[in-house]
């Protein structure tokens, strides 16, 4: 595994939060997008929209699988990723950065017990987490 | 090499049948309805039959080899089947004929209702969905019409396993539930504890696939029954893996209350060609009322039995025109009365036997992530090959230059590399060998010269094909050259 980003937090279905204030922005891991094999679509929602945490909120379908895409933290969806309908591959190119999903505006706090740092994510996948 | 394309080998004025001149009078059509060119390939008849011709040659189906593709059943499809199916009295009879002109056919239906419902233990079966997917539909519209009938209308979720077929979720959410799924434990069954975590009132159904996508035959079938019946709830039963148990276990019996049979996949009809399939579903007495309406019924006579088809008083309607489709229905019936009881045991005998002799010989050399004794599939996974940078489509693209079709990949979801093998009850034992030799001249490779592997398939008219450009810009159908240049 390479080394992971620790400006932000992870779940344990392989989602990254980044969180800027009171902005979170979301995409899925790199272990994710290696699983996942070449990304073919993506699924964002529409701005506005409000999600709960833990709420499927995306689709990334990929030439193994189709997955849906969870919100770590509760909040309204200020921004989306248009340009991965497009250029889906940017998933697997640069999961941390190119290809964030979504931004959202926190409904509560930015802290959740179910949300991992780097070390616990990287432990989470070393154990076989899927 | 690879076949061009018809269009590819037009040439201007080169005609396959000559069109005779017209003998009515011609009649200008409105302008706007005409166009100024249609680009169809001009070709001789001799060309298209070469092209056609060719085209099957490079085509791989069951008739020419081993085709273990996990979850599908892809048995060997008897000719007496075709026999029976091509009697003038069965395929030149019309839906619209009054019924005392086709008893036959009519008895037929009637005959294989009561087979299904007998091999499976439910008490009544339409024919009428045209796949098995359309009868998840039919199943799950029937769960939605009987709690309907007794004003519960608070029932929104169907419970799925993580294991299950991506069409049983997909019906539940096309019928308007909300889908739930519940974990699988680490024998491979439905998590019961975490099942009884999600049951309530608003549960309308569980859908289940016994034996399961794993192989394996979930232990906790019985006590899931009765967990999903406590709450009010029916328990379907996907047929899909029905092979494995014929004259076994008959599912009504542990109590499921509704079950789809694939007659592709355990009845030996033609497969995986488009259709057209058939799917019959069977339930409960207290569910036979809501069935796709209308059904076979026998009426004693002094001069001997009749036959008719009746309307289902609560019928959720009607799935299909007419009865179904006729010709797939003619092939099961013709298939379950030449192996008869006991040879319906021995093709389910033979199945699960195939597919642990596979994992057996195997094992050493691919991880098994669940070892127990399966059921008539084998569930592999490429982990130990994927440490050495061979992954799980490398080897079923291997496989294709040993001359196999690829066994299921990456299904199901939750195994890391599956690779889910179904021989079926029809191949023989020196099949199976080489088919294993195979495999295991594939993990030497993967050890050995991991790039042959990587690079493969090395014989084939055209070499791997780049799924993920094809699935990101499908290019879905030709266009003259100076278009496809826009």
């Amino acid at each position: 595994m390479s080394q992971l980003p620790t400006d932000r937090r992870y779940t344990k279905e392989h989602e990254w939060i980044k969180i800027e204030g009171d902005i979170a922005t979301v995409g899925i891991t790199e272990f994710a997008q290696s699983e996942l094999g070449d990304v073919t679509y993506v699924e964002v929602p529409k701005v506005g929209e409000q999600l709960s945490q833990g709420q499927a909120f995306g689709v990334v379908e990929s030439v193994k699988a189709v997955s849906d895409i969870y919100a770590p933290v509760a909040g309204e969806v200020v921004e989306v990723n248009d340009s991965l309908a497009d250029e889906p591959e940017t998933v697997n190119a640069s999961p941390y950065e190119g290809a964030w999903m979504v931004k959202l505006r926190l409904a509560g706090p930015a802290d959740s017990p179910d949300l991992l740092s780097a070390d616990e994510y990287e432990q989470h996948i070393a154990a076989g987490g899927h | 090499m690879a076949e061009p394309l018809l269009f590819e080998m037009s040439r201007p004025e080169r005609k396959g049948v000559p069109v005779p001149q017209s003998d009515v009078p011609e009649q200008a059509l409105p302008a706007e309805l005409c166009r100024d060119s249609l680009p169809l390939p001009e070709v001789a008849e001799r060309d298209v039959v070469k092209h056609f011709t060719r085209l099957s040659q490079l085509n791989y189906g069951i008739d020419l080899g081993l085709y273990p593709l996990g979850s599908c059943t892809m048995k060997y499809n008897p000719r007496i089947n075709e026999d029976a199916a091509r009697q003038p009295g069965f395929a030149m009879i019309h839906p619209y004929q009054p019924a005392e002109t086709v008893q036959g056919a009519l008895e037929l239906l009637y005959e294989l209702q009561g087979y299904l419902a007998e091999i499976s233990g439910f008490d009544a079966v339409t024919l009428q969905p045209a796949a098995g997917a359309h009868g998840e539909l039919t199943g799950i519209l029937v769960v939605r019409a009987y709690h309907e009938s007794r004003g519960d209308s608070a029932r929104t979720k169907v419970i799925v396993p993580d294991s299950a077929h991506g069409t049983n979720p997909a019906t539940a959410a096309m019928a308007g539930y909300q889908v739930i799924t519940v974990p699988s434990n680490a024998r491979g069954n439905v998590d019961l504890e975490a099942l009884r975590k999600v049951v309530g009132p608003d549960t309308a159904a569980m859908m289940i696939t016994n034996p399961n996508t794993l192989g394996l035959y979930d232990e906790g079938a019985s006590e899931l029954v009765e967990i999903i019946h406590e709450a009010g709830g029916l328990v379907y039963n996907d047929g899909a893996n029905f092979n494995a148990i014929l004259g076994i276990v008959k599912p009504g019996e542990i109590g499921f209350d509704i079950m789809h049979y694939n007659v592709h996949k355990t009845f030996s009809t033609p497969h995986g060609g488009g259709g057209p399939g058939a799917g019959p579903v069977g339930v409960k007495a207290h569910l036979a009322r809501f069935l796709p309406t209308p059904t076979v019924v026998k009426d004693e006579t002094d001069a001997g039995p009749t036959y008719r088809l009746e309307p289902v008083p609560d019928s959720i309607g009607k799935l299909h025109a007419f009865w179904g489709n006729f010709g797939v229905l003619v092939r099961a019936y013709t298939y379950i009365i030449a192996n008869g009881d006991t040879g319906l045991r021995a093709v389910s005998e033979h199945a699960v036997l195939n597919a642990n002799y596979i994992r057996a010989k195997l094992s050493d050399v691919y991880a098994v992530p669940i070892d127990r004794i399966n059921m008539h599939e084998c569930l592999l996974s490429g982990s130990r090959q994927k440490k050495l940078g061979v992954r799980t489509l490398d080897i079923a693209k291997r496989l294709i230059d040993k001359g196999f079709y690829p066994p299921t990949v990456y299904f199901p979801l939750i195994i890391d590399e599956a690779l889910l093998i179904e021989p079926t009850e029809t191949e023989t034992v020196e099949t199976l060998d080489s088919f294993i030799a195979a495999m295991r001249e594939i993990a030497r490779e993967a050890e050995e010269q991991p790039e042959e592997v990587k690079s493969a398939p090395h014989h084939t008219p055209v070499r791997r094909l780049d799924e993920a450009t094809a699935a990101r810009r499908p290019n879905l159908r030709w266009q003259p050259p100076e278009q496809a240049a826009d």
